[in-house]
């Protein structure tokens, strides 16, 4: 039919417009990462292909150069898998204590979970500031992990997750004579992988991408992470946007090739906190 | 002990207790102690001294605290106007049968969310840069309009600011809306087509209404996320002090007064302000929404 065939077109066109516009600042960012920084700092980012003075140069600096771009880059991937496995481990078992169990306060325990999800978290930056401080936690990666070791969201997640698993698996375990924790640890979590993916790559997100909180407790250079190491780099001195810009979009990279690999994951794990019906 | 430890009865706590653990001193403690500096003047290491009201009320004659508040309501609010409708369209047209690479632009439209706010901020800074060369002046020139200063004016500021939320946030929002879209049954459209009804009246009469769920979670999200801005500004004007403070918000505030100028009291003062305007918007919002009605 050609009515059918021109609304396909239609909704083709639209929705390819919208993406190009979506893509354009990636694109733009890697014709940049080709270019001299100074040539950034004097035209401003554009689509403009020169190529007179496109060259591998900002990439040979980045991976030959003598700079700390790597040391951010191993220190991000350690930060992120640690606070991840933690995070998810821990998490999991609290919201296992909430599923499976009766006892007493655990409604009002609940409650104090939905409560942190509805207060937003740069209110306690200053007193968890201070609190690190006194703790002498500042400038470690404890100060980091710690305070959303036990995320209220993920927690929130999961126990809704566990909610759909059946009690015949618990009470299967307990005939069978594993005791309370060899429940949770060999017949819960393997149940449970699908959610973990899910919140693995949510979780995993915000910790790579995080900037605030780390940068106001690691005063360390060696210590940061790629986003606090790529931010010192936006004074225009020497060959900082040379490496600002290659190592900008050198930092996408495994992010999207991650994404390829379990995008239906991504997807789950970034609207997981929708509500469902 | 290791039966005790063992029992049903304790387990439940074993499991809980990193929770109360980190509730406690990670999360009750600092919120007490943040409604506790607020009526003191504290400078980190040095002890701290009761001064009542005080903190609050230098608030209320601070002119740039004004300025941030205003700012971050204002950016809430603009951000509500363009992250729910768009996102909610795109959702039902990417849904409709006549679409075709359907993952293709999923994929594309979530890209900008993987990227951290620091490397998308430092993009759009320089997409948005004041030479005549940069991206978004040379797209005006194409329509015969003068090269802006856009990081210099107010209206144009927000103008970037609210393009690099756009850019972020549309296709996780389309995202939430195609789910919410999945869990409507068909046979809504198709009495309503039996009874005549149009396109239009289809998504006003039951695509919207029946949406309401994933709505009322992307507008809470939007307005926390809104009214706790900071990064995407620091980042966009390279640092926490923009021209004027155009782009100043009110957890900027709270960093500028607490960590730049190391006023932690005050700066307590106005993490509380956030806390309550925070409350105030979102209850309201939920009750408006019908929320807390019985049955709903």
């Amino acid at each position: 039919m050609e009515y059918e065939k021109l609304k396909k077109t239609g909704l083709f066109i639209f929705f390819a417009i919208i993406a190009t516009i979506i893509l354009i600042p990636f694109y733009a960012i890697m014709i940049a990462s080709f270019k001299p920084g100074q040539e950034l700092i004097r035209k401003g980012l554009n689509l403009h292909l020169d190529f007179s003075m496109m060259s591998f140069d900002n990439y040979i600096y980045l991976f030959t150069g003598n700079h700390s771009y790597f040391t951010w880059f191993g220190n991000s991937i350690l930060l992120t898998v640690v606070q991840v496995v933690l995070t998810l481990f821990i998490s999991a078992a609290v919201a296992y204590g909430f599923a499976a169990y009766e006892f007493r306060a655990k409604n009002f325990l609940f409650i104090c979970v939905l409560m942190i999800m509805m207060v937003p978290f740069e209110i306690l930056l200053l007193p968890l500031y201070t609190l690190t401080f006194e703790l002498g936690l500042m400038n470690t990666y404890s100060a980091i992990v710690l305070p959303g070791i036990a995320n209220a969201s993920t927690i929130f997640f999961f126990r809704q997750y566990l909610r759909g698993i059946p009690k015949e698996i618990i009470d299967a375990g307990r005939i069978d004579g594993a005791t309370e924790y060899g429940i949770f640890l060999r017949l819960i979590i393997p149940v449970m992988k699908p959610s973990f993916a899910a919140m693995a790559i949510l979780l995993g997100m915000n910790s790579w991408n995080n900037l605030l909180w780390p940068f106001m407790v690691l005063s360390d250079g060696s210590k940061y992470t790629l986003t606090i190491g790529l931010k010192t780099l936006l004074t225009p001195y020497g060959n900082n946007y040379d490496l600002l810009i290659a190592g900008s979009f050198f930092s996408i990279i495994p992010i999207l090739a991650l994404f390829f690999a379990f995008q239906k994951y991504f997807i789950d794990g970034m609207t997981a906190g929708a509500v469902k019906g | 002990m290791k039966k005790i430890l063992h029992s049903q009865k304790v387990a439940p706590y074993v499991f809980i207790l990193p929770f109360v653990l980190v509730f406690l001193i990670f999360w009750l403690y600092p919120l007490l102690s943040s409604a506790g500096m607020s009526f003191q003047k504290v400078t980190l290491g040095q002890d701290a001294a009761w001064i009542g009201m005080n903190n609050y009320e230098k608030l209320l004659g601070d002119k740039i605290f004004g300025k941030a508040v205003m700012n971050s309501i204002v950016y809430m609010l603009l951000t509500l106007i363009v992250l729910i409708p768009g996102p909610m369209i795109l959702a039902v047209l990417i849904n409709s049968k006549y679409m075709t690479f359907k993952g293709f632009f999923k994929s594309s439209f979530f890209f900008p969310a993987l990227t951290s706010v620091v490397v998308a901020g430092t993009i759009f800074r320089l997409m948005f840069g004041e030479m005549e060369s940069s991206l978004i002046n040379t797209i005006l020139s194409w329509f015969d309009i003068e090269p802006m200063k856009f990081l210099k004016g107010q209206t144009t500021g927000f103008i970037a600011l609210l393009t690099l939320a756009a850019w972020r946030w549309t296709g996780v929002n389309m995202l939430y809306f195609l789910a919410g879209l999945n869990n409507i049954s068909d046979d809504y459209y198709e009495a309503a087509s039996i009874d005549g009804a149009s396109k239009f009246q289809k998504f006003m009469l039951i695509t919207v209404p029946l949406l309401k769920p994933t709505s009322i979670y992307v507008i809470t999200i939007s307005i926390y996320a809104g009214l706790a801005m900071f990064v995407e500004s620091l980042m966009l004007w390279n640092g926490n002090n923009s021209p004027k403070n155009i782009g100043l918000t009110i957890v900027g505030y709270l960093y500028r007064q607490g960590i730049e100028k190391n006023d932690l009291g005050y700066a307590a003062a106005v993490g509380i302000v956030l806390l309550a305007v925070t409350m105030i918007i979102n209850l309201s919002q939920l009750t408006l929404s019908g929320m807390f009605k019985k049955g709903d």
